[in-house]
């Protein structure tokens, strides 16, 4: 993957001499290992910022929601469907766009690393292939990337952008015989009381930060209703109750968009998976409408239409 | 989807209920309302997702 990264800056280069687009978003090498940050680029002699590797984990579509200019971006999968669903909500046009496509084999999960090295500081890590290398102050290791994959990267089945005007590299082959709802099954077995249990003691450690909201890309409303006070929906404290509530609302206003692209989870200062409440509604949405967020520009999402035969047994 | 997503956290099937009415529809109200209050009796009262005053010292 880390080959990509002189091909995205020629390209970024040519687009922005060219004035093909006015800015270029990418990613940039974070300032501490493994915390690689989305950049926006628009002077074409400063591409060499412009970084890829196995640890761009945060959703650049996030960037694009109302921008009026003409833009570069690079997108894998997941954040390409993130795309056709801005593009679907109208929160940008396909015109203004150029989409420089990666074909993605996963995000390496950094906490994974972390305790993989027993939680000693991360100095450096350098990717070969498909390993790569931790090292810090007195040790080295090498890992498989396939094994430190972030969760929603494991089970991906959409690796290859679904939108592109190029693409960097050839198609990776896409997974087979994953099952992205494993977990989502297990917590379904439970009974009421277990299921109960399990949330809250998921969620008891939340600060109310808001971190995985701002990552997403699908919430971009102006006022968020966490954030309203008049009326004030929700509590702001980190009363379990309110927090409940933040945590079922913010995935039920991702229902049927959510492209498990695990930027939320990637951001939370507290490591809580809140990915378990947006993969019931993706397996819901995929089990009861057929769909998967973001795959087909021309589709509305089943949230928006109604339709005849829309499953409705629940209704008295 | 959100009867689906309450559910998978622990609300009890039988707690939330949906139905379409029609103004003109007075006996089918009648016996929806029996019905969802009858549903929720059986699972006596709500455990989850309730927001208690702030206990003061
Ligand atoms: S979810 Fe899929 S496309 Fe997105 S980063 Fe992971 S493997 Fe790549
Ligand atoms: S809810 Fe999380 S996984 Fe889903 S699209 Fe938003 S950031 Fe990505
Ligand atoms: S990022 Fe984590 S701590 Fe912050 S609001 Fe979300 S779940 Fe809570």
């Amino acid at each position: 993957m880390i080959e990509y990264t002189a091909i995205i800056r020629d390209t970024a280069k040519k687009l922005l001499k060219d004035g093909k687009v006015d800015v270029f978003i990418g990613y940039k090498k974070g300032t501490v290992p493994m915390m690689n940050e989305p950049v926006v680029i628009s002077d074409p002699e400063k591409v060499d910022t412009l970084h890829w590797d196995s640890l761009c984990g945060l959703n650049l579509c996030n960037y694009l929601t109302k921008r009026k200019d003409k833009i570069g971006i690079i997108a894998n999968g997941c954040n390409s469907r993130n795309i056709v669903t801005h593009i679907l909500e109208n929160q940008i046009s396909r015109e203004q766009l150029y989409i420089v496509g990666i074909p993605c084999t996963g995000v390496i999960d950094h906490r994974a690393v972390l305790r993989a090295v027993g939680n000693k500081e991360v100095l450096d890590v350098q990717e070969q292939g498909d390993k790569f290398t931790v090292s810090g102050n007195g040790f080295s290791e090498t890992f498989d990337k396939a094994k430190f994959l972030r969760t929603n990267c494991a089970v991906c089945t959409h690796r290859n952008p679904v939108i592109y005007d190029e693409m960097v590299a050839s198609p990776v082959k896409e997974q087979e015989g994953v099952d992205p709802f494993e977990d989502v099954k297990k917590i379904e077995a439970m009974d009421p009381e277990k299921k109960w249990g399990f949330f809250t003691k998921m969620i008891e450690r939340c600060l109310r930060c808001y971190a995985c909201r701002n990552s997403c890309p699908l919430c971009y409303c102006p006022t968020c209703f966490v954030d309203e006070s008049k009326p004030q929906w929700v509590g702001k404290s980190i009363d379990p109750t309110d927090t409940m509530t933040f945590h079922i609302m913010r995935a039920y206003h991702c229902a049927g968009r959510c492209t498990d692209c695990g930027a939320c989870e990637r951001v939370c200062p507290v490591g809580i998976p809140m990915r378990q409440f947006t993969k019931k509604l993706n397996k819901d949405a995929l089990e009861y409408f057929s769909w998967e967020a973001g795959l087909n520009p021309d589709a509305r999402p089943p949230l928006d239409v109604y339709k005849p035969d829309d499953y409705n047994d629940f209704v008295k | 989807m959100l009867k689906g997503l309450l559910e998978h956290i622990g609300i009890e099937p039988g707690r939330l209920n949906f139905s379409w009415i029609s103004s003109a529809e007075a006996t089918k109200f009648v016996d929806v309302a029996q019905q969802v209050a009858a549903s929720v009796k059986a699972l006596g009262p709500a455990r989850y997702l309730i927001k208690k005053r702030a206990e003061v010292a």
